[in-house]
């Protein structure tokens, strides 16, 4: 049995609770134990970086303090801006003596980034994607997916090292193993508009129009992200964008852990997917559709 | 008793300012061993050295203490006054009273009494300075040129015209390198092939130059002057000199299946070819990998169709020594690898700029034959997807260059230039069609380069857009790029037909095998590093190795070609003399003392000491010994350090000269 530290964020206790149905019922049956990181705090998000640096280190290496002191030698941390700004935190630790001590006595705690901070892509590649192929019992043959990484999960690249920043491939690695097909689209790593939802939601219901757009005009039958803000722009305010812009794109937006999880035989209602504001059977595609704005 | 004349210099200002020379002049008189001490406001001026002449003659002086700037600058000068006055020159040394006293402090006390450590100092390694007299090395006059791009048919035509011998080697198929693949050049638009090719003819024709095409550099050995170079002559399959270039072969040949590197990749190439139709020598060669006959030993149709019988599917690679006295290497650039697959991690490419997943994402050098007219396309700007004319036309520059994330910290130098005339001959051909450019600056430094940027935005109407692009998709047939006019403060999205990214340049692959092989340097991007930057820009760090082109930097044609005839220049120098004479100050090793453990063969960066036998006249083995090489050694003294015996020693430069040293200054 494989074990990981787990870091839900706010997104998954919350807002995203699907996200981490999917997560959890997908892992226990791969044969992961996750120990969740004991009285974990935000990581601090767009919020603390934009308004005090300092305040944007101390909170997340509070949750690393913890995590290393609890034994803990990787974390999952399933929404990529938590892994990001642990991940930043934990850089910025490693390289600074002077800042290292400052922040152990902000946080009252010994912090050393000895913790690493993995992505759910990266727990994936951890369990291996040969073993995950396996334990496949339905192959996803109707699947035509449209992998979104979004901003984050590859960026900044010098932070999270992982993947290629502009062309990654891990998702479809890892779709190829579930017997998926996955198209070559335009819109892999562009942004959402992510937390402008609140602020600008005009911004977000257009970038997330053409995402889901050029994902149908590329043949692909649904959507795949590791990212819950990902997930919401694109899946609950599709409704939205569809009244907005007259486009009814109707597609399925999954978490990486629905397909995984629907390979491995769980039902549509272990992994929260009937939870999903878009609940639809993906649409077979016999012939890549026509290239269509 | 010896007698030290020691000269104190003003250097005008420059140390008499924060130097009491006076005091200087006084301690110094009073060391043990001085003659004779004065000072001067210009020791290296006319008057200055005539003063080093006379009193040598008059105080019968034995060794001189020159107080002044670093050795560096004047040793030579006063080495010279010295010969002149009939005094050993090796008898002469520098304190560096300037550089290391004046320059750097400011408290006149301090300096003045470092000023006279350091002159005691001097003093006493003068004291123990032996008469040396300069090497003499014999001198092969023929010249390897490696690399017959334009910078080195330069070299090797300037050597051979001067009635020196050359031999040229030269990887590809045919001599003529990048440029003979460019279409018109900046800034007047000469058409490349017809200014090169006639120099490219010459090259293959001149009865004073031996050409290797094919052909690379397999090892070196000796030093300057005598050099002993084993090239490799890689298989054709061809035999040169009866084949006689008519067509036959790569005509009837069959196998399409590889893309010509000429064309870049834009137009397939038969398995039997000739690159180019003007290449020297006009004699195909037979690519292996593509011939039907080598893949499963069928077909041979071009023996068959060759009446000369030149097609010999036997021939192997042979290897030939030629004997040279000085090396040009002139390897020239390539392109940095815009896609991901680098061998090199730090060069981590642009995949936002889907460059080898889109057809019409294309580099520079392919928009060069695209409007070449010996191009794919008879110079018919064609883009490569549909052969349809671009309306809309993207170039990208610094593709690589100025970007650190990407690996390159360094500018190209040449992309502003051949960019703004990429617009130029686009609009000349396509004329309702239009050229956008992204660039960071625009560096045109160069006689009428200026003028002709703007030129190209002026009246050839290109709209340049200062900022990057972030990405390029393709949606409906149409190349989508995304970058940023930051002087707008917007960003711009353009629908383009076809893109040209100006990749950076970088040394040509292998340079970093032939450096260690030549024992010469590389920076950190592996671009030839020259043994001074301003005053000596084309010599290397290994006598009579030279350097010039694009292997030492990112240049333009005039600049390579320049720096070709300056390296040609420096070797017929060196060719004017009848011999060579080497600075005497070079290890010796005290062959009865050494133990033979060749420490020193080990260490020796320049590969100067070999293992040698002692014996009697009848030929019974004494000892062995470790053995300096002359010719080969530069002084530097790491023997010295690691012999564990003591038994090596430098020149001019012994221990017993070291320790004098540090025993006057406690």
């Amino acid at each position: 049995m494989m074990q990981f530290g787990y870091y839900p964020g706010c997104a998954l206790h919350g807002s995203s609770n699907d996200y981490e149905k999917s997560v959890q019922a997908c892992l226990k049956l791969l044969g992961v134990k996750l120990q969740e990181v004991d009285d974990w705090i935000c990581c601090g998000a767009t919020a603390a970086h934009s308004l005090n640096h300092l305040l944007s280190l101390a909170l997340p290496a509070r949750n690393l303090g913890i995590a290393e002191r609890d034994g803990l030698e990787n974390v999952l941390a399933p929404c990529p801006m938590c892994s990001m700004e642990l991940l930043k935190a934990r850089h910025a630790i490693q390289e600074d003596g002077a800042l290292r001590k400052q922040i152990s006595d902000i946080v009252e705690l010994k912090v050393e980034g000895t913790t690493d901070v993995i992505n759910l892509i990266q727990l994936f590649q951890k369990v291996g994607i040969e073993s995950i192929k396996e334990a496949v019992k339905r192959p996803l043959e109707h699947i035509s997916a449209a992998c979104y990484y979004g901003c984050l999960l590859t960026r900044p690249p010098k932070t999270v090292q992982f993947d290629d920043c502009e062309q990654p491939h891990s998702m479809e690695d890892i779709l190829d193993a579930l017997g998926a097909k996955t198209v070559r689209w335009n819109y892999a790593t562009e942004c959402c508009g992510a937390g402008m939802t609140m602020a600008n939601e005009r911004a977000v219901l257009d970038l997330s129009n053409k995402i889901l757009g050029n994902a149908a005009a590329h043949g692909a039958n649904c959507i795949v992200v590791a990212c819950p803000m990902c997930h919401v722009n694109l899946d609950m305010k599709q409704l939205d964008i569809g009244r907005a812009y007259g486009s009814e794109h109707n597609l399925m937006v999954y978490y990486l852990s629905d397909l995984v999880g629907l390979a491995l035989g769980l039902s549509e209602k272990d992994l929260g997917i009937d939870k999903h504001f878009i609940v639809t059977e993906p649409k077979p595609v016999p012939q890549p559709a026509g290239v269509e704005e | 008793m010896a007698r030290i004349g020691v000269f104190i210099c003003w250097c005008g200002e420059n140390i008499a300012r924060t130097v009491d020379v006076d005091r200087v002049t006084q301690a110094a008189a009073e060391m043990p061993g001085v003659r004779c001490a004065v000072n001067y406001k210009y020791v290296c001026s006319d008057p200055g050295q005539a003063m080093i002449r006379d009193r040598i003659n008059a105080d019968k002086l034995q060794g001189l203490v020159v107080a002044s700037c670093s050795p560096h600058m004047h040793l030579k000068t006063f080495r010279a006054a010295a010969k002149a006055a009939g005094l050993n020159p090796y008898l002469v040394e520098m304190a560096n009273i300037r550089e290391h006293c004046s320059w750097v402090h400011h408290n006149r006390e301090e300096a003045t009494a470092k000023a006279i450590d350091l002159i005691r100092m001097t003093v006493g390694k003068v004291l123990r300075n032996k008469a040396l007299d300069p090497i003499k090395v014999p001198l092969t006059k023929r010249a390897l040129v490696i690399g017959a791009g334009v910078a080195g048919i330069q070299a090797a035509l300037d050597i051979a015209d001067a009635g020196c011998e050359v031999v040229l080697v030269e990887r590809e198929p045919s001599v003529g390198g990048k440029m003979a693949g460019l279409s018109e050049t900046f800034p007047t638009l000469d058409c490349s092939q017809c200014i090169l090719t006639p120099r490219m003819v010459e090259v293959g024709q001149h009865p004073n130059i031996t050409l290797h095409s094919y052909s690379e550099i397999e090892s070196v050995e000796g030093y300057v002057g005598n050099f002993k170079v084993t090239v490799r002559k890689k298989a054709r399959y061809v035999d040169i000199d009866k084949c006689t270039g008519c067509g036959d072969c790569w005509n009837k040949c069959p196998s399409k299946r590889k893309m010509s590197e000429f064309d870049y990749g834009l137009a397939p190439r038969k398995a039997i070819y000739m690159p180019f139709p003007q290449a020297v020598p006009a004699r195909p060669v037979i690519d292996r990998e593509a011939c039907l006959h080598f893949i499963r030993n069928a077909c041979g149709t071009c023996k068959k169709k060759c009446q000369a019988g030149a097609i010999n599917f036997e021939d192997e690679d042979k290897l030939v020594t030629e004997e040279v006295g000085a090396v040009i290497v002139a390897t020239g650039y390539q392109l940095y690898d815009i896609t991901k697959d680098q061998k090199n991690a730090k060069y981590s490419g642009y995949g936002e700029y889907g460059y080898g997943q889109y057809k019409d994402v294309i580099h520079s050098l392919q928009f060069e034959r695209l409007v070449s007219a010996s191009g794919p396309t008879g110079g018919e700007i064609k883009r490569p997807s549909d052969g349809a004319t671009p309306k809309n036309v993207v170039f990208i520059s610094c593709v690589g260059s100025r970007d650190c994330a990407k690996g390159i910290s360094y500018c190209s130098k040449i992309c502003c230039m051949y960019t703004a005339k990429h617009t130029m001959l686009y609009k000349h051909k396509v004329h309702d069609g239009t050229a956008h450019v992204f660039y960071m600056d625009i560096r045109a430094g160069g006689k009428n380069y200026e003028e002709f940027v703007r030129r190209a935005i002026e009246q050839d109407g290109a709209q340049y857009h200062r900022g990057r692009v972030s990405k390029i998709t393709e949606e409906n047939g149409k190349l989508i790029v995304r970058g940023a006019d930051t002087l707008a403060g917007v960003p711009v999205t353009i629908e383009a037909d076809m893109v040209v990214l100006a990749a950076a340049m970088r040394p040509s692959d292998g340079v970093l095998e032939l450096a260690q092989k030549l024992k010469i340097g590389y920076d950190e991007f592996g671009f030839l590093s020259e043994s001074h930057p301003k005053l000596r820009p084309v010599e290397t760090n290994t006598a009579g190795v030279y350097i010039c082109g694009a292997c030492q930097a990112p240049k333009d044609i005039p600049e390579a070609v320049a720096q070709a005839s300056a390296a040609a220049g420096k070797v017929l120098v060196m060719f004017g003399k009848g011999e060579l004479t080497r600075e005497p100050e070079i290890a010796q090793v005290d062959e009865q003392m050494c133990a033979a453990c060749y420490a020193c063969v080990r260490t020796c960066p320049y590969s100067a000491i070999d293992k040698a036998e002692i014996r009697d006249r009848k030929g019974n083995l004494i000892k062995y010994t470790a053995r300096v090489n002359p010719g080969l050694c530069m002084g530097c003294g790491t023997c010295v350090a690691v012999c564990p015996s003591k038994s090596v020693d430098l020149e001019g430069f012994s221990e017993q000269q070291i320790y004098e040293m540090v025993k006057n200054l406690i």
